[in-house]
């Protein structure tokens, strides 16, 4: 899955602008994770059509760019992430960053990871068969 | 035309001829005994003779070092005097063909024709710029467009319409326009342009592959300034062998005491204009730092030709004790791969100088990890702090936040004072 990486100069206002523009755009949010630094922040985003978006706020003068993400399915009971993540080390994943949000509909807890390599998450995925959004 | 060292002497002391009956000049000369152009018999002689500087114009404000009647002036241009009163200077007729003249000849060096259409997108009005390349294209048959400065969008639509091949402004609003032709729904496959005079601000070697890699034209880099005349003082030749000074104008390099500097050392240039005479100068300090060289180039030119001015005095910025110029952070920017808009914050935190350095981040330089964005950024910090010698610190800001310029780019904001 792509998500959509923003990037936020550190001013008063500048994140409600953007939430507004992608209102403006239409965009359902489905989860959401800013990360700050002194000057400015990386707003990471999960919509429905990516691409799409990338491409109404490239209009709109806003730096963005498509990160490739996985939204894992994870039991919503204690313990249930750890057996994930352990999962995956195992495979030698190495997560950068990690976000995690709750569908509505059914209750189902999930997480968004971004790995350091692509090609061994891959190969995890195939050989774990772990369930994915 | 290569000239003996007799002749240059000569069309020195014609100068002085015609500056000894303004009383600044006659002062300042009586004072180290020279009463007559004939009492300089040598270089030696005329190095000794007093500079000239923009405070000395500002004293005699505004037509007191005029050498003709104003009967005999046609033409006024004047500096902007952001610091003071401004600058002001006088043409004759002759001075105006003069100016004409050198502008064409350069021009034509660098391979414009009466066959090119020359979109002039430098101001006019006081400021030498726009006027001084009308009447040199003019000289030379071009077609001229007169558009002076601004209104970005009708200058693309234009270029496009009238066929321009050769644009004439600053580098900073040549980029601008690139930028906004990117933006734009001309594409370049529409336009015809294929050179751009640019000057009036400094501006590195990566600025130049910048702008003619984004405009698809060959850049050359034309140097004047209107106490010497205007536009056309020098322009790059087109072999890039630095910038070939027009046989008007004596040029000497000085150091900071101002003593004489051997060829092929950087110092301040110093320039004495020969044949002109409304407003002719005598050793002007012209603040631009560069280095000089004597000899015969492989276009043609025979003669004097300096390299390209990439740091003014007056924009040199003391930061801790060191000096810093902004084209110095423009070199390390541009090689990092970063767009060339920038703008340099010094400020007081304490008793110790910062200088933030302001960086727009695009889409190739932008990465959804911090950390990646943290590597970037320290990459330039190293960069810029390896060049000047001092640590900065490095601010990324979003496109298009840092205001563009539609003439002399703005690079430095300088807070030390304001805030005592």
């Amino acid at each position: 899955m792509l998500q959509l990486s923003i990037f936020l100069e550190n001013a008063k206002g500048r994140l409600a602008e953007v939430i507004s523009l992608l209102a403006e755009c239409k965009v359902n949010l489905r989860a959401l994770s800013l990360a700050d630094t002194k000057d400015y922040g990386v707003l990471r985003i999960i919509v429905d059509n990516p691409e799409e978006t990338a491409v109404k706020l490239r209009e709109r003068k806003v730096v963005v760019s498509l990160t490739p993400v996985w939204v894992l399915k994870v039991p919503d009971r204690t313990g249930g992430l750890a057996e994930v993540l352990n999962q995956l080390v195992q495979q030698d994943v190495v997560v950068e960053y990690m976000y995690a949000f709750v569908e509505k509909a059914n209750e189902q807890a999930l997480v968004v990871l971004r790995v350091q390599d692509k090609a061994i998450m891959e190969k995890a995925m195939q050989t774990l068969n772990l369930p994915v959004k | 035309m290569d000239r003996t060292e007799e002749q240059w002497l000569e069309g020195l002391r014609k100068t002085v001829d015609k500056v000894l009956p303004i009383r600044h000049y006659q002062e300042n000369y009586e004072a180290i005994g020279i009463k007559r152009a004939e009492d300089i018999k040598t270089f030696k002689d005329f190095q000794r003779l007093p500079l000239t500087t923009k405070e000395d114009l500002r004293k005699n404000y505004p037509f007191g070092l005029f050498a003709e009647p104003m009967e005999n002036i046609v033409r006024l241009h004047a500096s902007s005097g952001t610091t003071g009163k401004p600058t002001v200077v006088g043409y004759t007729r002759q001075d105006i063909t003069l100016w004409a003249k050198i502008v064409a000849n350069e021009l034509k060096r660098v391979g414009v024709t009466k066959k090119d259409v020359v979109q002039i997108a430098y101001g006019y009005g006081l400021f030498t710029g726009g006027m001084g390349l009308h009447y040199g294209c003019e000289e030379l048959g071009a077609v001229v467009v007169p558009i002076s400065g601004g209104n970005t969008a009708r200058q693309l639509m234009l270029m496009r319409d009238f066929g321009a091949t050769v644009l004439a402004c600053t580098p900073s609003y040549a980029l601008y326009l690139a930028e906004s032709l990117e933006e734009s729904q001309i594409s370049r496959d529409e336009l015809k342009l294929k050179i751009g005079i640019f000057g009036a601000e400094p501006w590195t070697e990566g600025m130049r592959e910048e702008i003619e890699a984004r405009l698809g034209i060959k850049a050359f880099d034309i140097y004047g300034l209107s106490e010497i005349m205007g536009p056309g003082v020098a322009l790059e030749c087109p072999a890039h062998q630095g910038l070939h000074i027009d046989e008007h104008f004596y040029p000497e390099i000085l150091d900071e005491e101002g003593n004489p500097l051997p060829d092929g050392e950087r110092g301040e240039l110093v320039i004495t204009s020969i044949k002109k005479e409304g407003f002719p100068v005598l050793r002007y300090r012209t603040k631009d730092l560069t280095t000089l060289h004597y000899g015969a180039c492989s276009c043609g030119h025979v003669g004097w030709s300096m390299d390209r001015v990439t740091a003014r005095v007056d924009d040199m910025l003391i930061i801790r004790g060191v000096n810093v110029f902004p084209s110095q952070v423009e070199e390390a920017i541009l090689l990092e791969g970063f767009e060339p808009h920038y703008l340099l914050v010094v400020y007081r935190v304490g008793n110790l100088d910062q200088l933030e350095v302001q960086v727009e981040v695009n889409e190739a330089t932008f990465f959804d990890e911090v950390r990646e964005l943290e590597g970037r950024q320290d990459r330039l910090k190293k960069r810029i702090g390896d060049a000047l010698g001092i640590s900065v610190r490095i601010r990324l800001v979003e496109p298009k936040s840092i205001p563009r310029s539609e003439g002399k780019a703005i690079r430095v904001i300088d807070k030390r004072n304001k805030e005592g």
